[in-house]
């Protein structure tokens, strides 16, 4: 059925994007700020338009595009990341920028590619939604055109995308040769008609899919654009990447591993569990050596995606009623490790803005100068790394106990081992933070208003997110049943 | 399900008031330092109060687990069930025992701390979290909250070492942190096996070990999984081979984080293996408890040579106590009445008795700004209070009928003595050497000639001295009159898995 209303708010989003790009050519003497509350408007409107959709029965669009609580999840994630983004980059915008419109209106395209991806149930759709959100990032990363770094962070990440995008596609022809069908029903239903056993096409396409998706998910060893884009990109970006771009990512993933592939789960599982020990390993051990803070950053997300592919590895290996708990803990990871990272970019761009400093040097002594800043990056490492009291202890310990369902114990432990490695980095820069002395004549200052409050809100969300989890879990719980009941039919066949 | 008793909330009290005070001490301005210790002064009162009083309204002889409270947390969602994590705490004879021993140290703690002056608000914010942590795990009745508020114990050690420690404080810190959490991934790894295998989607406690006790999780499941709950907690603990933390950490760590750590935190391990070791999986225990013992009475023996061969006051106090744990690990591993009951006995009685040790050690060290045993002699002419107060310390340390240390000890050897003889004889000989590094301390320091470098040493100050005096007679309580702590054990010990009477 073709119901028009289903996407309200990514009909707000586009003509937000739009919006900022005409307001910048009709006024361009406003100030590059101004365009940054601008498009903060437009993606609160954004959000609260989705969350009118909360709670609605499922809506479909032609099969095409579904509207469910699980899209409602991830529109709602975008709507989020996409206003944090806009407010941090306000002022690091207009200290660095002439132009700044392009750069809003592609922060909320991205933004609505993601929300159309996690609506996709169909492989082109997927695709085209994915390649929205990928060029808008494209552009973004090299955004700081004067900055050497930036454009080669850009040229990186485009050779890289362009290819592990062909690879997606080639992964989607084989699959439509095969089952006649680019729905993700349609998918599943030829894939079943088989009638089993492991043939080369359907195997070279799932696998080329899985590298595809690694890639967008930075998973090792398809993660080598990540440090550099990472590094590169102006830090608001670089902050969008972490967050929005990886959950968009996964729900790209999911759609498709419970639905689309559900039925050939034997043939993809394994090598998902192989990638998802690689990357945490892999994340965690190149991350120990970083000097550069966006470079720590980068490698600390890679070890979390390891840690996200745990779950839907247990999606492959599990029952139907371990795959949905996998997928509930695996939002419920995303939720808080996304709610994380923005309190710890709240704080880095604070302190950048000031010091135009991104080593991990530069933040020695900030315990004595700018302590509120201190404090929410260690709550956001901490979270990162596991501890009480923040997020990622009981979105984590979820996590891995969901995966732990799904008899992937080796990997829940080895991803407890990688935690603990990964204490030790971050540890290494909470010692600059409070274990040195400030350079000497740099005094206490107060922390930025703006980016000050957004910290602490942020850290207020990672606090409640560790200490009760409640309720978020049960709305993730909800947005993974909505998964499993779209992909119904493929997860009755599941062997 | 048990329901929650009004004694209940003394327990959610004595776990929110530590949390408390470490919000409240966020608003305090830093440089108002005198504001802050006053707060954490009072506050360590009204723990020690709250303390002695889950003490004593502990009945012997009732139900295990006493002054139950229960908030359920989340449920039904995802894999949990019914009750799937609730906020549930308790305790049962031990965990009363450790909440005394955690009053009483922290309180002394405080007061040690009260001469702090460097970013005294930030180390009390810290102290604090890390007691509730203390509190928190000895509380909980739950798998989930009980692994929270163990890693919530360890954590705060990385800064407080760091920023307010002495000697290679760094590296001490790192390496205490590492090897801690490093056992923490043990204990994960087990969580995520127990609760799985068990198939309840519950964190509760008791209804784990009753899926322990009923054979629900299986023998060759317990064996395998049992290791990884010993190895964790006993990182913690200070298990031979394990235990190279503790002697850096303890060398490092400020006075009354030494006093803490070594008092109350390492006891957290044995906690831990008591109850996720020896209660969820009372068969793989069984198993594996010939080897604990072999490791704890190396480490026994390991410490108390080691210290024996020191010449720094801390490391002797460090490697002293890691051959007192070996005892506790000894006890445990004995699996009978006698022996678990000193485990207990000793864990309380190595807690104050080191905690006075090292509140010593740092009240000597702050003036001399060394602890090398040989630049010391004959201190006890200028600081005779402090001398009596170590003499005291070192000689439970020994074993001496009157104080703690002759309760627990003689426990742990006769338990030891009924299953397994010869380890017993291995023990005394440990007490033994123990014997020797004492008084090796007390003629070279205490006695001969007065080194004129130390004219000037000030004796314990009157804060000093009213937390030795509460450490003391802790010490002695429990040396003259051990009634009351061996009947709140009994019936707990007896109901343990596995354990024979």
């Amino acid at each position: 059925m073709r119901d028009f209303t289903l996407f309200i708010p990514e009909y707000i989003a586009a003509g937000a994007a739009v919006g900022v790009l005409a307001l910048e050519l009709a006024l361009p003497r406003l100030r590059k700020d101004a365009l940054a509350w601008a498009t903060a408007a437009g993606a609160a409107a954004w959000l609260i338009a989705a969350l009118f959709y909360v709670g609605d029965s499922p809506g479909d669009f032609e099969g095409l595009l579904r509207t469910d609580a699980f899209t409602a999840y991830f529109r709602i994630l975008a709507a989020g990341a996409v206003l944090a983004t806009a407010l941090f980059s306000a002022r690091y915008l207009r200290d660095r920028t002439r132009a700044a419109g392009e750069y809003y209106g592609l922060l909320l395209m991205a933004g609505t590619g993601m929300s159309l991806l996690a609506a996709a149930r169909e492989l082109l759709t997927a695709y085209v939604a994915l390649e929205l959100l990928s060029f808008s990032l494209y552009v973004l990363v090299g955004y700081l055109k004067r900055d050497a770094r930036s454009n080669e962070a850009s040229l990186k990440y485009i050779l890289l995308g362009a290819f592990s995008s062909a690879m997606l596609l080639y992964g989607i022809s084989l699959l439509y040769g095969l089952t006649g069908s680019t729905t993700y029903a349609g998918v599943a239903e030829g894939l079943a008609a088989r009638g089993g056993g492991t043939d080369l096409a359907a195997l070279a396409g799932i696998m080329l899919i899985v590298a595809g998706v690694g890639f967008k998910v930075s998973a090792a060893p398809f993660h080598m654009w990540a440090p550099d884009a990472y590094q590169g990109a102006p830090l608001p970006i670089t902050a969008f990447l972490a967050t929005a771009s990886k959950a968009a990512g996964f729900a790209l993933i999911l759609r498709l591993f419970t639905e689309a592939l559900a039925v050939d789960a034997p043939e993809w599982r394994a090598a998902i569990a192989a990638l998802a020990a690689i990357t945490m390993t892999a994340g965690n051990l190149l991350a120990i050596q970083q000097t550069n803070l966006k470079r720590l950053i980068a490698y600390s997300s890679i070890g979390q995606a390891g840690y996200m592919l745990v779950a839907v590895a247990a999606i492959g290996y599990g029952d139907a009623a371990a795959a949905e708990n996998a997928s509930s803990a695996l939002l419920l990871h995303i939720a808080g490790y996304t709610v994380s990272t923005l309190a710890l970019f709240a704080a880095l761009v604070a302190h950048y803005n000031r010091t135009g400093d991104e080593s991990i040097e530069g933040l020695r002594g900030l315990s004595a100068t700018q302590p509120f800043l201190a404090l929410v990056i260690s709550a956001s490492l901490f979270s990162f790394a596991g501890l009480p009291f923040f997020a990622g202890f009981a979105t984590k310990l979820l996590l891995f106990q969901a995966g732990t369902g799904a008899g992937l114990l080796w990997l829940a432990g080895l991803g407890a081992a990688n935690s603990f490695v990964s204490l030790y980095y971050y540890l290494m820069v909470m010692r600059r933070m409070y274990l040195f002395d400030p350079p000497i004549g740099q005094t206490r200052v107060r922390p930025p208003a703006l980016l000050g409050a957004m910290a602490g809100l942020l850290l207020l969300g990672v606090l409640f997110i560790g200490v009760y989890p409640g309720p978020v879990f049960e709305a993730t719980d909800g947005a993974a049943a909505a998964l499993f009941e779209a992909g119904a039919a493929a997860v009755a066949r599941l062997p | 399900m048990a329901e929650t008793d009004a004694q209940g909330y003394v327990l959610l009290t004595a776990l929110a008031l530590p949390l408390l005070a470490a919000l409240a001490l966020l608003a305090v301005p830093g440089e108002r330092r005198m504001a802050a210790r006053r707060l954490s002064a009072v506050v360590g009162a009204v723990l020690l109060g709250l303390s002695i009083y889950v003490f004593l309204a502990y009945r012997a002889g009732g139900e295990v687990l006493q002054m139950q409270l229960r908030w359920p947390w989340i449920e039904h969602v995802g894999f949990l069930g019914e009750n799937g994590i609730a906020l549930r705490l308790g305790v049962d004879g031990i965990s009363a025992l450790m909440t005394l021993l955690t009053g009483v140290v922290a309180f002394a703690g405080t007061l040690v701390a009260w001469k702090l002056e460097y970013r005294a608000k930030d180390f009390f914010i810290l102290f604090w979290v890390l007691i509730a942590g203390v509190y928190g795990t000895f509380f909980s009745l739950d798998l989930f909250f009980f692994f929270f508020f163990y890693e919530l114990a360890v954590v705060p050690l990385y800064l407080l070492i760091g920023i307010w420690g002495s000697t290679r404080k760094e590296y001490g810190a790192m390496k205490l942190t590492l090897m801690l959490v490093g056992g923490s991934v043990g204990i994960w790894i087990g969580v995520f096996a127990v609760v799985h295998e068990a198939g309840l989607g519950t964190f509760d406690l008791p209804a784990l070990w009753e899926a322990g006790r009923s054979g629900a999780l299986s023998p060759e499941f317990q064996k395998v999984i049992f290791p990884f709950f010993a190895v964790g907690c006993g990182v913690l603990a200070g298990l031979w081979p394990l235990h190279t933390w503790s002697p850096d950490g303890h060398m490092s760590a400020p006075t009354s984080v030494s006093m803490v750590h070594a008092g109350v935190l390492m006891k957290l391990g044995a906690f831990g293996i008591i109850r996720l070791g020896i209660q969820i999986l009372p068969e793989g225990a069984a198993f594996w408890m010939p080897a604990l013992l072999v490791l704890g009475t190396i480490g026994a023996l390991y410490g108390a040579i080691a210290a024996l061969t020191q010449r720094d006051f801390k490391l002797i106090s460090g490697y002293s106590s890691v051959s007192h744990m070996g005892y506790v690990l000894i006890g445990l591993a004995t699996l009978n009445e006698i022996g678990v009951s000193g485990a207990a006995l000793q864990m309380f009685s190595h807690g104050v008795m080191t905690a006075l040790v090292f509140l010593l050690i740092g009240a000597l060290y702050d003036q001399a700004h060394t602890r090398d045993l040989r630049d010391f002699g004959g201190v006890a002419r200028v600081m005779p209070l402090w001398v009596v107060a170590y003499v005291a310390a070192g000689l439970a340390n020994v074993g001496l009928p009157g104080l703690s240390g002759f309760t627990a000890e003689f426990h742990i050897f006769v338990g030891t003595f009924r299953t397994y003889p010869i380890f017993g004889g291995l023990a005394i000989l440990a007490a033994a050497i123990a014997a020797a590094y004492m008084l090796r301390m007390f003629a070279t320091v205490f006695f001969g000639p007065l080194n004129p470098r130390w004219r000037e040493l000030r004796d314990l100050s009157p804060i000093e001295m009213a937390a030795a005096v509460l450490l003391i007679a802790s010490m002695l309580v429990m040396g003259l009159w051990w009634a009351p702590f061996t009947d709140r054990l009994a019936e707990t010990v007896l109901n343990l898995p596995g354990v024979t009477g």
